[in-house]
């Protein structure tokens, strides 16, 4: 099954489509105000596209550059190729230390590499403790979206799941109770982990430190105690200086909820001074795909991308067909360039699962020019003989007519003569994906060639 | 100057009558157009598709049948966007620069020659403006709603804010794709036309009576969906509803048109021909 057939079912219950269009529209519009407010938000997105380019440019130097500081900050630095040695790292170093129960608080990278299964088959126990991705994993499902895991959900259908996995009273659908009780629940499992896991918002090459946001403070709470932390990072989050956060913070909580600044915004550099309890802090580098987006310079500036989930919010097809109809780990109009420069065999029909409108390159703080990118893939994915043969052959007929006068003129005018003739049923059936839900325009006897030939005949008879 | 009528293949061959308004509304200004036979399509469709070949045979044709005008007037915003920002990249030459460069988006083309300051007539109806994304988004002709700069008025809107009595509704999403897309529209059927009607939704809160825009392709999917649901509109291609709001100048009954009642600039002049030069 496919986005099509996902996003289908999605509309087909037209209450939840409208609800979860106007929740995300809701967000979009508190990015609009929040962007307001800042006196060239134009210019301020230019310069974070600026810095983001020439950061590509330099991955290797600003890497090195940031493995030096972070070492002599005193941290550890792990380099995995894909997401199984990231996996395999992360195994090695909670079972070396007989770790038995971490808590991770989000990030989208160690979804995309699958760490908690892997964790879980050896027996490890993870606890998700950002709300709304606590709420997927125990509904045993994936986030919906990147910065709203469980956006997908209605407040009652929060409460159903909190009652058979916490206990609590059956019917609860206030927001403010049902926080209340994943907080009670996960203050224990904070109290009694061995290791926290974060990702990385930004790695500061100049430094060697990196910003982790949240808006529930579970990175710094789930970090605090143990003595293990684990930072998981994409290649692509590398800045060079810390003066670039002043850029990156004021355009990554306006741009994902609206807000001027995310309730937590945690530096760290090396780990926790020594006394009274040492900790280790270990970063695992993640490539798993990156550099080969990195060598395409018709897509390699998808690797700009903060994850704000922008493009999701303001995408008219990601708001009407939910994050799962994806298929994907990232959702939404980046999700769609990511997931199929990843793995393009399995998501060919991402770059289609969009209208072209527009809205995403526009909404995108770091511009990336996002609807070519899709519009580049298609092109390349049809030539790569990821599309359907009979879909090609026909296109390319009717391609190959059109480049003719005669041929177009041939088609327009058998095309016209049958669908007036046809019985209306008939030729429903024939068109009948527009006709299920729209009617075609009543169609002429002429086309405008033919008349405009008859009107300049007649002026020249007058 | 030499400038040519360039009509989108499903205008030709499915609205035929918005190309003769479109002629009608250009010549009442004085604009000589052509219209060059060996026209067929622009090639968005195919290259939207991903078929690339097929969209960069139909880029040299345009670029043969194009070349020796001055201006190009597209009766539609995408393919005028397809032909400006995707045919030069495709088919990079200097010809493709300047023959891309030419194309002007229909109502574009009238502000950009002064039109809007021209008498145009009196349409006494409630009418929505439905944007086309390629033509804000990829033509820029107006701000995108994401876009924080100083609001730039479209030509659409200047052209209909310049027609008599005519009342432009507020809508509450007035830049959303309609969900046409092109091969969209038949593969993402159920999105696609979820999206159209949350358009129609927009407008019926509103109270348009009729909806219309620069794009016909936009206009089939939102008239079909109203259409099959029952609802009340005329979609009405721009070129359509000014050749209804100048019907009397067209007609050439100028008893009724009354050019000092427009006391600006060019009306003095009433529909005295221009040379359209720019």
């Amino acid at each position: 099954m496919g986005h099509v057939d996902r996003a289908r079912e999605f509309v087909a219950d037209a209450d939840r489509t409208g609800w979860h269009d106007r929740a995300l529209w809701f967000v979009r519009t508190k990015r609009d105000r929040a962007a307001d407010l800042v006196p060239d938000w134009e210019a301020l997105r230019e310069r974070a596209s600026e810095i983001k380019r020439f950061a590509l440019g330099q991955l290797p130097e600003l890497w090195c550059e940031f493995e030096e500081n972070a070492i002599r900050a005193g941290a550890v630095v792990h380099w995995a190729r894909d997401g199984h040695e990231h996996n395999e790292i992360i195994a090695r170093l909670l079972q070396e230390r007989r770790i038995e129960r971490v808590v991770k608080s989000k990030s989208m990278l160690t979804e995309e590499c699958g760490l908690n299964p892997h964790l879980e088959a050896c027996g490890i126990e993870v606890v998700d403790t950002d709300l709304g991705e606590r709420i997927v994993q125990l509904r045993n499902e994936s986030p919906s979206h990147i910065v709203m895991p469980a956006i997908h959900l209605r407040r009652g259908e929060i409460g159903e799941l909190f009652a058979e996995k916490m206990g609590s009273p059956p019917g609860l659908d206030d927001p403010t109770e049902l926080t209340a009780i994943a907080r009670r629940d996960l203050r224990d499992r904070f109290l009694r982990a061995q290791a926290g896991l974060t990702g990385i918002n930004f790695a500061v090459a100049e430094t060697g430190g990196f910003v982790v946001v949240t808006n529930e403070g579970n990175a710094d709470l789930g970090t605090a105690l143990p003595k293990l932390h684990i930072a998981s990072v994409g290649l692509e989050k590398i800045i060079p200086r810390q003066a670039d956060l002043a850029v990156f913070l004021r355009l990554l909580a306006r741009s994902a909820t609206g807000q001027a600044i995310t309730a937590y915004t945690s530096h760290f550099r090396g780990p926790r001074p020594p006394s009274p309890d040492p900790q280790e802090l270990h970063i695992v580098v993640v490539d798993n795909g990156r550099s080969h987006l990195l060598g395409r310079p018709a897509f390699r500036e998808a690797l700009a991308c903060i994850r704000c989930g922008a493009c999701l919010n303001t995408c008219p097809v990601y708001r009407r067909s939910g994050g799962h109809s994806y298929g994907a780990t990232v959702p939404g109009p980046i999700g769609s360039v990511l997931e199929t420069s990843r793995d393009p065999a399995t998501h060919a029909e991402l770059p289609h699962a969009c209208s072209l409108c527009g809205s995403c390159s526009d909404v995108c703080p770091v511009r990336i020019p996002l609807h070519h990118q899709l519009l580049a893939f298609r092109g390349e994915l049809a030539r790569g003989g990821h599309q359907r043969r009979s879909r090609r052959a026909a296109l390319g007929l009717i391609g190959w007519l059109f480049a003719r006068p005669s041929g177009y003129r041939w088609l327009g005018r058998s095309g016209r003569f049958l669908a007036r003739r046809l019985p209306t049923a008939r030729l429903n059936a024939l068109v009948s994906p527009w006709t299920r839900q729209r009617t075609l325009p009543e169609i002429p006897e002429a086309s405008f060639r033919e008349l405009y030939a008859r009107r300049r005949a007649a002026e020249n008879d007058r | 100057m030499r400038i040519a009528l360039f009509v989108p293949c499903y205008i030709d061959q499915l609205k035929p009558a918005i190309g003769l308004a479109a002629l009608d509304v250009l010549e009442t200004f004085g604009f000589e157009v052509d219209f060059p036979e060996a026209q067929t399509c622009c090639g968005q469709a195919f290259l939207t598709a991903g078929e690339t070949r097929a969209a960069d045979r139909l880029f040299d044709r345009y670029l043969d049948v194009f070349d020796d005008f001055d201006q190009i007037v597209a009766l539609s915003g995408s393919c005028a966007a397809t032909i400006r920002r995707h045919l030069p990249s495709r088919r990079a030459s200097s010809r493709a620069e300047g023959v891309a460069g030419r194309t002007l988006e229909f109502s574009e083309f009238l502000v950009e020659n002064g039109v809007a300051m021209r008498n145009l007539g009196r349409f006494p109806h409630r009418v929505g403006l439905h944007s086309n994304c390629h033509a804000l988004r990829e033509l820029r002709l107006g701000t995108a709603s994401e876009i924080r700069e100083p609001e730039r008025m479209d030509p659409a809107r200047r052209l209909l804010s310049s027609i008599r009595e005519l009342q432009l509704v507020d809508l509450t999403r007035p830049d959303e794709c309609c969900g046409f897309g092109g091969i969209f529209s038949i593969e993402e059927e159920a999105v696609s036309c979820r999206m159209g009607l949350d358009r129609l939704a927009d407008h019926r809160l509103a109270n348009a009576e009729v909806i219309t825009s620069t794009d016909v392709s936009c206009l089939f999917q939102l008239a079909g969906l109203a259409d099959k649901a029952g609802f009340e509109f005329r979609a009405m291609h721009l070129a359509e509803l000014l050749a209804e709001s100048l019907a009397d100048v067209i007609r050439g009954s100028s008893r009724e048109f009354d050019p000092s009642s427009r006391d600006v600039g060019a009306g003095q002049e009433g529909m005295d021909r221009t040379d359209g030069s720019r």
